[in-house]
């Protein structure tokens, strides 16, 4: 695929989509194209966190080990961003990321990232909307699951 | 060690010291056999003395003496020589007394000079024996700069003093008074005057000297200070540089060499003052013979022949008596060196030799258990690091040491290691006091890592096998011309008071390593490497080398012979495109187009570098295929893509990591270019445009830089230029391009270049990683692995392991360890530096491996991460110094105290 391609992909990331192609071409071109196999991992929790992906084609499981073994918490569409939280927090790997389809992916190295956040505000200010959504569907996510544990005490 | 230099010659080369007197006295007979000659053969056969009738003859030789009691005896009667026989019997004789005269010299010399040097080695090796054998505090407050001055410069000047320390006295001594004997002969009175004049010398000159000593002294201290300090510049570069202090450090060096210009040059002024003295006092005796001795002799009381003898006598007594005062001075300079060096030498509670004594023979293990009683452990200041804690370690369990950073544990695990002695308490074993026993003993049962490893200049399989080192198990096979030299080694060593030990013997003890010689000692080193996870990193450093076939026979072909392997391997595993091979008909699209083209490794000044753009056989193949016109297209495509990206941004900005075939300062420079060639093509482009151009699409990799450049017929036209580069090179070019060659090993080329023959494709991204997990299990199978890690062991790891990452030292630090068979394993935060989940496999799979071949060691682990404490028998919990909690891990969370709190922070 060439640079250009890749920027008509990137464009329909809502994420970039207020961004003027040039831009989209220099982040394109900096970023490197990967490709994954079905089942593979873009990385797992726990490593430290190097890089942002934003999935230009396929799908992606986002799992959570736990003591019964890993546990599926979301998945991850077409033209979305994952891995960012790592790189934003400086902290390891929240979740491990696995692929269900053979998957197209830009890999934006994290002070590329970085250096985006700040050149571009309205990336910055997609980011916090991509994140604050998440925040709101996992606390809301959060405050079913404690009802459901009230009834299951309460039962006992 | 003796206080004086002069006891501290002659307690050790006594012997030596009196020979060469004997040796000396001996050579005055023809010295002084020499003086009288020419008196003779002027006076005789020349002159006529004794020849009064022609043909007369006398006798030559001589030899009788006259002894008391026996009266004459005549050993030789001479033979009777005409006047000319005589004269050339006298100079043969002359000759042969100067031939005499200078082998004595040569042999006193020679001599006096091993005599030096024997003594040299001597101070020096008892110095560096007393430096292994200081109290581990003592290390805290010397520089090893300055030391190490010491022993190799400011004893220097010893060697050259120890043959003159008592010969040159005597000699001299002898000398002068014999020539003041003379001078007491002639008359009484004058003799007196010269006796007075050398008594004042010698009281005054080195009265003089005194404040010389002093500013001796002032300058061998601030000249090892001096040493200190650039060391300390040396290893604090890091610290210099981030904190821009790199002027308070010229300022500090420009003082300190003022410091010592000044102490230097006033020791000139003094010393040359001293001489002028000296001098003066000399000439002064002469002067009052001359002016009293003359008044005398005009006043009839002193017969002028004698006074005539007086001033002749007298021209011999100066010379020794110089010489004799600058021997005194070198004396007290030396000896001034000398008491400097040994103060700094002289450490209270150095450890016992008997300690230290090698053991050659299996030492004996330590079977009982290590306890600490009543310890109490203080740093430097007197706080109390450790309060009165007594615990037991017995063999085969496994501890957990557990506790904030100034809890204590840490300490009390230095001091099982004797690293820190005890303020008060003692650790022992078995009621042995573990300071007590033999280091053959404690240092090979205990083995000890913490997070600062030191590592020694040399191979990384040098320092694994570091601690193996303890005494020299198989002795070097010496033949011929070696075993003469390993001879005189030993009884050279002990003249000097050297060990003998011999280094190239075989001193790893492979026993201790779990194996039995050096051919199986792989197996074991490789599972150690695997446990601590650094046997990736060494198949990497091997991997990233250049080697050599030549010294590495049969390796070559076994790597040549992995490419079809590895190959059939990827197909298996799907991972076909994981890696694009160089195949000799084929453009590689995940290389480089000047890779295609050259389709080999310069080597030679004909084509490396930029040499290639002006080689003028490229050149012509090149233009004769048009290729550079298409080329000159795809650069100036290139250009204008790059410059489309990159104009904008500042020259700093950290996406010019990725344009690979430019750096940030070339975009102007290409921005002005593509404006000059707007329009234009190839052919209006003078010649350095078009390198400039041209030069570009060298570097560009289609699946990388994706600017759709290469077509599927001028890849085909690539390799087709190739071919043609190729088949039509002159010979003499040949040696300076290794061609890409399926079937032959790169030289050149690093030994995973070799392996994978081609390019890791860009689309996968931990493609590089996959890559070496296949090829280290496919070199395990295919019987390479051992040979490849040892050309990794082969990496010299710099000053201080400095060429190693951090991470890379701690682990080396701890497979260092767990190399030896023990039964003490005390580990004290060997590991700081890992993530959490890295510490957890290694710890676990330390502990697995230490219980290997049914061993059962104790092992003794202060954790940084508490959480892992439920992994040993028994956990001990430190708080400020003190033993706060002890006792298994299900019962100390049931405990709900320190350790429950520890554990959830």
């Amino acid at each position: 695929m060439l640079l250009k391609d890749e920027v008509q992909m990137l464009r329909r990331v809502p994420l970039f989509s207020n961004v003027e192609p040039g831009k989209l071409k220099l982040l394109a071109f900096t970023s490197d194209r990967v490709s994954y196999d079905p089942g593979e991992a873009l990385f797992h929790q726990g490593d430290t966190g190097d890089a942002a992906y934003v999935v230009l084609a396929g799908k992606a499981d986002i799992l959570v080990d736990s003591s019964t073994g890993p546990i599926k918490i979301a998945e991850v569409e077409t033209n979305s961003i994952v891995g960012e939280i790592a790189i934003l927090c400086d902290v390891s790997r929240t979740a491990t990321v696995q692929t269900t389809t053979p998957l197209e992916a830009l890999r934006i190295r994290k002070e590329h990232f970085l250096k985006l956040l700040t050149d571009f505000p309205e990336i910055t200010i997609e980011i916090m909307r991509v994140l604050a959504d998440r925040l709101s569907h996992t606390t809301s996510e959060l405050s079913e699951a404690r009802s459901r544990a009230r009834k299951d005490t309460d039962l006992h | 060690m003796e206080k004086s230099i002069a006891r501290y010659i002659w307690t050790h080369t006594r012997g030596q010291q009196l020979w060469i007197l004997l040796v000396v006295a001996v050579s005055m007979i023809p010295y002084f056999l020499s003086f009288d000659l020419p008196k003779q053969i002027v006076n005789g056969p020349i002159q006529g003395q004794g020849f009064d009738q022609p043909g007369a003859t006398q006798t030559f030789m001589n030899i009788s003496f006259n002894l008391p009691w026996l009266g004459t005896v005549t050993l030789f009667d001479g033979v009777e020589l005409t006047r000319m026989q005589t004269l050339f019997a006298l100079s043969m004789v002359f000759l042969l007394l100067v031939i005499i005269n200078g082998l004595f010299k040569f042999y006193i010399n020679t001599y006096k000079g091993r005599l030096g040097e024997r003594l040299l080695r001597r101070i020096r090796f008892e110095l560096v024996d007393r430096i292994l054998r200081f109290p581990p505090g003592q290390f805290k407050r010397m520089k090893g700069a300055e030391v190490s001055s010491m022993v190799k410069d400011e004893v220097e000047p010893l060697g050259g003093f120890t043959g003159d320390a008592f010969v040159q006295p005597a000699l001299l001594g002898g000398q002068a008074l014999t020539a003041l004997f003379f001078i007491f002969m002639q008359n009484t009175w004058l003799g007196l005057i010269a006796a007075v004049m050398v008594g004042v010398q010698a009281v005054i000159i080195p009265r003089m000297r005194r404040r010389l000593l002093v500013l001796g002294r002032e300058r061998q201290i601030t000249a090892r200070e001096l040493a200190g300090r650039v060391s300390e510049i040396v290893d604090g570069i890091g610290t210099i540089h981030a904190y821009d202090t790199s002027n308070y450090e010229r300022a500090d060096i420009a003082s300190r060499l003022g410091r010592i210009f000044k102490i230097r040059y006033d020791l000139y002024q003094w010393k040359f003052l001293v001489k002028f003295i000296n001098n003066f006092l000399a000439q002064l005796t002469p002067f009052l013979f001359y002016c009293i001795g003359g008044y005398l002799a005009l006043q009839g009381r002193l017969d002028i022949g004698q006074l005539i003898a007086v001033i002749s006598a007298y021209k011999d007594l100066p010379g020794p008596l110089k010489d004799l005062i600058d021997w005194d001075q070198t004396r007290q300079d030396v000896q001034v060196k000398y008491v400097q060096v040994v103060e700094q030498f002289s450490v209270d509670k150095t450890i016992d030799p008997a300690i230290q004594a090698i053991a050659i023979k299996d030492a004996g293990s330590l079977k009982h258990p290590l306890a600490a009683v009543n310890l109490s452990l203080a740093d430097d200041s007197g706080a109390k690091l450790l309060e009165r804690v007594s615990v037991q370690i017995h063999p085969g369990e496994t501890v957990a040491i557990v506790g904030g950073a100034a809890g204590g544990g840490d300490m009390l695990a230095e001091a099982f290691a004797r690293l820190t002695w005890p303020e008060s308490g003692k650790v022992t074993a078995g009621g042995d006091d573990l300071l007590e026993l033999p280091e053959s003993v404690t240092g090979r049962a205990i083995s000890y890592v913490s997070s600062d490893a030191y590592f020694f200049y040399g191979s990384l399989r040098d320092n694994l096998l570091y601690g193996l080192k303890h005494a020299p198990l198989k002795e070097a096979v010496y033949e011929g011309s070696g075993a003469a030299h390993r001879k005189w080694q030993i009884a050279e060593a002990k003249l000097a008071g050297n060990p003998d030990y011999d280094v190239n013997s075989d001193w790893i003890d492979y026993d201790a390593a779990n194996a039995t010689n050096r051919d199986d000692l792989f197996t074991p080193v490789l599972s150690v490497l695997d446990t601590v996870q650094l046997s990736k990193d060494i198949l990497d450093l091997a991997l990233r080398s250049t080697v050599s076939p030549n010294e590495h026979p049969g390796l070559a072909e076994g790597i040549v012979e992995m490419r079809h392997a590895l190959r059939e391997e990827l197909e298996e595993a799907g991972l076909s495109s994981l890696v694009v091979s160089f195949e000799p008909g084929a453009y590689n699209t995940e290389a480089t187009v000047g890779e295609n083209l050259l389709f080999g490794t310069a080597t030679g000044p004909a084509f490396i570098g930029k040499a290639i753009g002006k080689n003028a056989y490229f050149r012509s193949v090149v233009g004769r295929s048009g290729l550079d016109r298409v080329l000159f297209d795809m650069g100036y495509s290139i250009a204008e893509n790059a410059v489309e990206l990159f104009a904008d941004l500042p020259p700093d900005h950290p996406f010019f990591q990725q344009l690979t075939f430019m750096t940030a300062d070339d975009i102007p420079e290409y921005q002005l270019l593509l404006q000059k060639l707007k329009g234009k093509g190839f052919d209006a482009a003078s010649e350095d445009d078009r390198g400039q151009i041209i030069r570009l699409s060298f570097r560009y990799v289609e699946p990388r830089h994706r600017f759709g450049l290469l077509t599927s017929e001028l890849m085909a036209k690539i390799v087709d230029v190739r071919r043609q580069f190729h088949d039509g090179m002159p010979e003499s070019m040949r040696g300076d391009i290794e061609r890409y060659d399926p079937e032959h090993y790169l030289a050149s080329a690093s030994l995973m270049d070799n392996i994978l023959f081609g390019r890791i494709s860009h689309k996968h991204t931990d493609g590089s990683k996959r890559i070496r997990s296949i090829v280290s299990s496919l070199l395990n199978s295919l019987g390479l692995l051992e040979r490849v890690i040892d050309i990794g062991l082969d990496f010299n790891l710099g000053a201080g392991g400095k060429r190693l990452t951090a991470v890379q030292r701690q682990k080396l630090n701890l497979a260092r360890a767990l190399v030896r068979k023990s039964e003490y394993y005390i580990f004290n935060r060997p590991l700081p530096g890992l993530d959490h989940r890295l510490q957890d496999e290694i710890v676990r799979d330390v502990l697995k491996l230490v219980r290997r071949d049914g061993r059962d060691p104790a092992v003794v682990w202060v954790l940084s991460n508490t959480g892992l404490a439920n992994l040993f028998d028994r956990v001990l919990v430190f708080d400020r110094g003190l033993l706060v909690e002890e006792g298994t891990h299900a019962a100390l969370v049931e405990n709900n105290g320190i350790f429950k709190e520890l554990v959830s922070s």
